[in-house]
């Protein structure tokens, strides 16, 4: 049966269905859920854990007792779900999550948001990766051995380096590893006490000045020169018999390039230091130069940067340290070795400078596969193409935004930036009130993230924009129209973006209460007895 | 609209664009070289100095550009590893095989959550409210106030949480009591030394427990900022002096830090419970699949009392109310402790880690509740005691501290000659991997809810057979 009634001949005119609008009218998913303690009732059930067989408890002789003051009293106040209904509380949350996959990820600088590959999640998803222990015997993981060996060789001709490590468990993880290799190199060379000192820059990752205090160096950040280059007064200044190393992005988070980069690790060199490249930009570069021909003792790179590992809410990542082959003794071990003669993959772990160990095991194992299939399906050529069409987009979007009304690009006038851009919108902050925050909130009314910049706002009101090779250029159109949009809006109708957002899941946050320890709530417990008193 | 042109010449007269570089057509890239006005890429690397630049092609391996050809290579790599799922694996030793739930799966494979970031509360809703609601479950299991945004790994969480009591308490020296895991320990090593001394205080050879007149005596020396002990222990062991260490430890003015397996809390008592200040171990046993040791993230307990929250690295989520009724937001709980937020005046660093293995084991939680969590730790109480007292009765094969009770893992000598790594290849011959070795006549061997009583039989007939 029709559920239209006949209604005779229909004009095509009346059958036309007008052309899209210029921005897409985006609502995010708003499914005003509940808390999962919220959920369920006594007596539900999610999922089924084996029992105990009545054999063993025979055999047993009863159940296991517990030592005086080590048996659980209470039972932990976990709630009690039917699946279907866990189920859906968790898709409810991921829907109500932007994710990678559904938006025009540009907006989160220095993160270089790239796609990751659909046909990768299946090789980590397959039992032969997810269902294989870090322990096995060697002869049982060949192939994972194969893959991790393969891939330190492709990174090591990307970056120029004599040996890879792939343990340690993200970016920062491997800043941290190659400033804990710096101190063992210098310990051995009884300089530990004496070299105490590391040398970052404001605009290269926090992480870098983080990692390096917390491994027990002092730490010197050099603040860029007038054109936004790192200073090289400064860093002439700042070197002596205590540096340890310098710590440099490149380009860094402004998406300039430092042109006398080299310079920069010859002066640390002379002075006896150590050089560190932190490879996070490196995106717009590969094959293009690379840390050994700049004369870096070490670098890293973030394989979910660069190499497109999903950013998975922010980790599980990977990291990778490369280094020369005068530090490789201090690489976290085991190490993954091949023996041309018997063609077998081993470990070896008798490493006696080495580090130690930076994580358990191996690393990241299911994103060292996936960076190992990514690069493999693009291949030297590939590479040089992501690199290039990385730079492109950068460029073109560069050159749409900044014919909006407001916003600047500050330092290195007229100079192109690499593979991302920070933008200032201090001349529309100026002329509305209105905060790079407020644009980065209604920005999300069109169903899209935007990022500021990291602490502190060097640049005033800042912006970081990073259009990678993924995006097609529809993609960087309708992210610059989106600014265009909302930078129109605040000049021409303020109050729009300054009570945004409008088409969230949710409205704006009350954040007092995050900074008040008196009322915080990290957990469903602390809220219930600090907040509701119950 | 025009169609874009589509004749057949057209698709064939180049290379076909990557499928992962929409903008690799050349006409697109002419256009947008056009709109900038560049004459070409090279434009844009006008900062890099030719003495730094790579004047030849990167020597890689022929690209497998086509999906069918990368999955014929990933395929051959791949058939040359044996699952210890797909096989009868008493491995453990910090990474464990569990029952994975197939909802646990499926949220953790969410495009969403898979693909998310850094996003604000207003893009990413969802993502805020899992990660909270997984500090709150932990919590509840932890039976603490505040549980972390995961870091990488439970190594990582042991030497932060020491850290932590080191600053909390402004002391140097960390006592270590009994076995912990030597990669464990290398990690804790070096993560502390540029504030603090290791003291590590051996397991009582009688009972393979904390000595607890030695941990007294290290303590009496002073300087003591932690006591750190392991509940089980690394051989599996749970300890009864675990409460007592507790005691001593804040006799003497140092925090009480224990490390744990988080799927043993449905049975065995919270640390929190018998005196600890900070819990901390890994989530791997909580629906994390163990991926060649790729499944961890690590978590950190703690009551809410400020001088302890305020030394956390990482973020914590917290909930607060929005602009409309009813409507939960959340947002970061004391930032300013950050390195986002202070670079090096924050404390340590945060950064990516292991978030989306948070939202995992916060799915697992929700499913299992307080019955199933009850339920898999008497299971794997009843198995671990049924293959210890089926192994020990095989001549030439000792349970050390068989009278302990043991959670999961549990170790095993071999007395009859033949070494540990000759009996294990045995054992892989007949389609079984024994445990992790430890020694030439000594391994850790484990099980747990996946393992049945035939699967214990089997193992024990098999070494009946190969042990001597």
């Amino acid at each position: 049966m029709s559920a239209h009634p006949a209604a005779g001949p229909v004009a095509p005119e009346d059958a036309r269905i007008a052309d899209k609008p210029a921005l897409r009218r985006f609502h995010q998913a708003s499914w005003d859920e509940k808390l999962i303690f919220e959920l369920g009732s006594p007596g539900e059930r999610g999922v089924l854990v084996p029992e105990v067989d009545p054999e063993i408890t025979e055999a047993l002789g009863g159940t296991v007792g517990l030592p005086a003051g080590l048996c659980r009293q209470t039972p932990p106040a976990l709630p009690e779900i039917g699946q279907q209904q866990v189920l859906r509380h968790y898709l409810r949350l991921s829907q109500e999550t932007l994710g990678a996959d559904l938006n025009v990820d540009v907006g989160q600088g220095t993160c270089t948001m790239k796609y990751s590959p659909k046909v990768n999640d299946r090789f980590v998803t397959d039992e032969r990766i997810a269902g294989l222990h870090p322990l096995q015997d060697e002869s049982t993981v060949q192939g994972a051995l194969e893959i991790l060996h393969r891939l330190e060789g492709l990174l090591k001709e990307v970056s120029g380096m004599d040996r890879v490590s792939l343990q340690p468990g993200a970016g920062s993880a491997a800043i941290y590893a190659n400033v804990a290799m710096i101190r063992g190199y210098f310990a051995d060379r009884g300089e530990a006490e004496t070299r105490d000192e590391i040398i970052t820059t404001i605009f290269s990752h926090p992480s870098n000045a983080a990692c390096a205090k917390t491994a027990g160096f002092k730490v010197i950040t050099l603040h860029p020169d007038a054109d936004g280059y790192p200073d090289i007064e400064a860093l002439r200044a700042a070197v002596g018999p205590r540096t340890a190393a310098l710590l440099i992005t490149n380009p860094e988070d402004t998406g300039i390039y430092n042109p006398r980069i080299a310079e920069f690790v010859e002066i640390v060199h002379a002075a006896g230091g150590l050089a560190a490249y932190d490879q996070a930009n490196a995106n717009g570069i590969l094959g293009i130069t690379r840390a050994r021909e700049a004369g870096f003792d070490l670098c890293h790179f973030n394989l979910h940067k660069t190499f497109s590992t999903p950013h998975a809410c922010g980790g599980p990542a990977a990291g990778a340290c490369g280094v020369t082959e005068a530090l490789a003794p201090y690489l976290p071990r085991p190490t993954v070795e091949y023996d041309a003669e018997s063609g077998r993959y081993w470990l070896d772990d008798d490493r006696p400078h080495s580090v130690g160990k930076i994580r358990p095991h191996h690393g990241v194992v299911p994103n060292l596969v996936r960076a190992y299939a990514w690069i493999m399906s693009l291949g030297a050529e590939g590479l040089r193409e992501v690199a290039e069409t990385a730079v492109l987009n950068n460029n073109y979007l560069l050159h749409k935004v900044k014919q909006i009304r407001g916003v600047s690009v500050p330092y290195a006038a007229g100079r192109p930036r690499v593979e991302q851009v920070r933008y200032s919108w201090e001349q529309l902050g100026a002329d509305t009130g209105i905060h790079s925050e407020q644009i980065g909130v209604r920005a999300a009314d069109f169903g899209t993230h935007y990022w500021t910049s990291h602490h502190p706002y060097l640049v005033p009101e800042p912006m970081t924009l990073e259009p990678t090779e993924s995006y097609s250029r529809a993609d960087l159109d309708e992210y610059a129209a989106i600014l265009a949009e909302v930078a129109r809006e605040a000049y021409e109708d303020p109050e729009t973006v300054r009570t945004a957002p409008h088409r969230s899941t949710i409205h704006r946050v009350r954040p007092e209460a995050l900074d008040d320890p008196a009322v915080w709530s990290p957990s469903w417990r602390t809220y219930r007895r600090k907040v509701l008193g119950t | 609209m025009t169609p874009p042109e589509n004749s057949p010449d057209h698709l064939h007269a180049q290379a076909p664009a990557h499928p992962y570089i929409p903008n690799a057509v050349p006409a697109v890239r002419q256009a947008m070289l056009d709109a900038v006005g560049a004459a070409g890429v090279e434009d844009f690397y006008a900062d890099i100095p030719e003495e730094i630049r790579l004047r030849r092609s990167l020597d890689l391996p022929a690209p497998l550009r086509s999906e069918a050809q990368l999955v014929r290579h990933m395929e051959q790599l791949l058939t040359r590893n044996t699952p210890a799922t797909r096989t009868l694996s008493f491995l453990g030793g910090g990474c464990y095989q569990h029952h994975v739930p197939a909802v646990v799966d499926e949220v953790m494979g969410r495009s969403e959550f898979l693909t998310a970031y850094a996003g604000e509360p207003y893009e990413d809703h969802g993502r805020f409210q899992a990660m909270w609601e997984y500090q709150s479950l932990m919590a509840e299991l932890l039976d603490v106030d505040v549980v972390n945004v995961p870091v990488y790994d439970g190594f990582q969480a042991a030497g932060t949480a020491l850290r932590m009591a080191g600053r909390v308490t402004g002391l140097r020296r960390l006592l270590i009591c009994g076995d912990v895991d030597p990669d464990k320990l290398s990690k804790i090593r070096d993560y502390v030394r540029p504030d603090h001394d290791v003291v590590l205080v051996p397991t009582d050879p009688a009972t393979g427990g904390a000595d607890v007149d030695a941990v007294r005596s290290a303590l009496a020396e002073g300087d003591v900022a932690a006591v750190y002990a392991e509940a089980p222990s690394r051989l599996g062991l749970v300890d009864p002096a675990l409460p007592e260490l507790g005691e001593l430890a804040h006799d003497q003015g140092a925090l009480y830090v224990v490390g744990c397996n988080p799927i043993s809390l449905g049975v065995l008592a919270p640390p929190s419970s018998y005196g600890a200040d900070l819990t901390c171990g890994d989530i791997q046993p909580l629906g994390i699949r163990m991926s060649y040791g790729g499944g961890n993230a690590g978590f950190i307990g703690a009551n809410d009392d400020l001088r302890l929250v305020s030394e956390y690295p990482t973020r914590l989520f917290g909930l607060v109310p929005t602009d409309v009724e009813g409507e939960y937001g959340f947002g970061d709980v004391a930032y300013d402790r950050t390195s986002f937020a202070q670079r090096e005046e924050g404390k340590e660093w945060v950064g990516t880690a292991a978030a989306l293995h948070g939202i995992g084991a916060g799915v697992y939680l929700s499913l299992m509740g307080p019955h199933g969590m009850r339920e898999i730790g008497e299971t794997i109480l009843a198995h671990t005691a049924y293959a210890k007292q089926r192994l020990a009765a095989i001549p030439g094969v000792e349970i050390p501290y068989a009278e302990a009770v043991h959670f999961a893992d549990f170790p095993v000598r071999f007395t009859g000659g033949r070494s540990t790594a000759d009996i294990h290849a045995d054992l892989r011959e007949r389609g079984i991997f024994g445990g992790i070795e430890t020694a030439a006549d000594q391994a850790l061997y484990c099980v747990t809810e996946v393992h049945t009583k035939a699967d214990i039989d089997e193992l024990a007939a098999a070494l009946e057979e190969i042990v001597k």
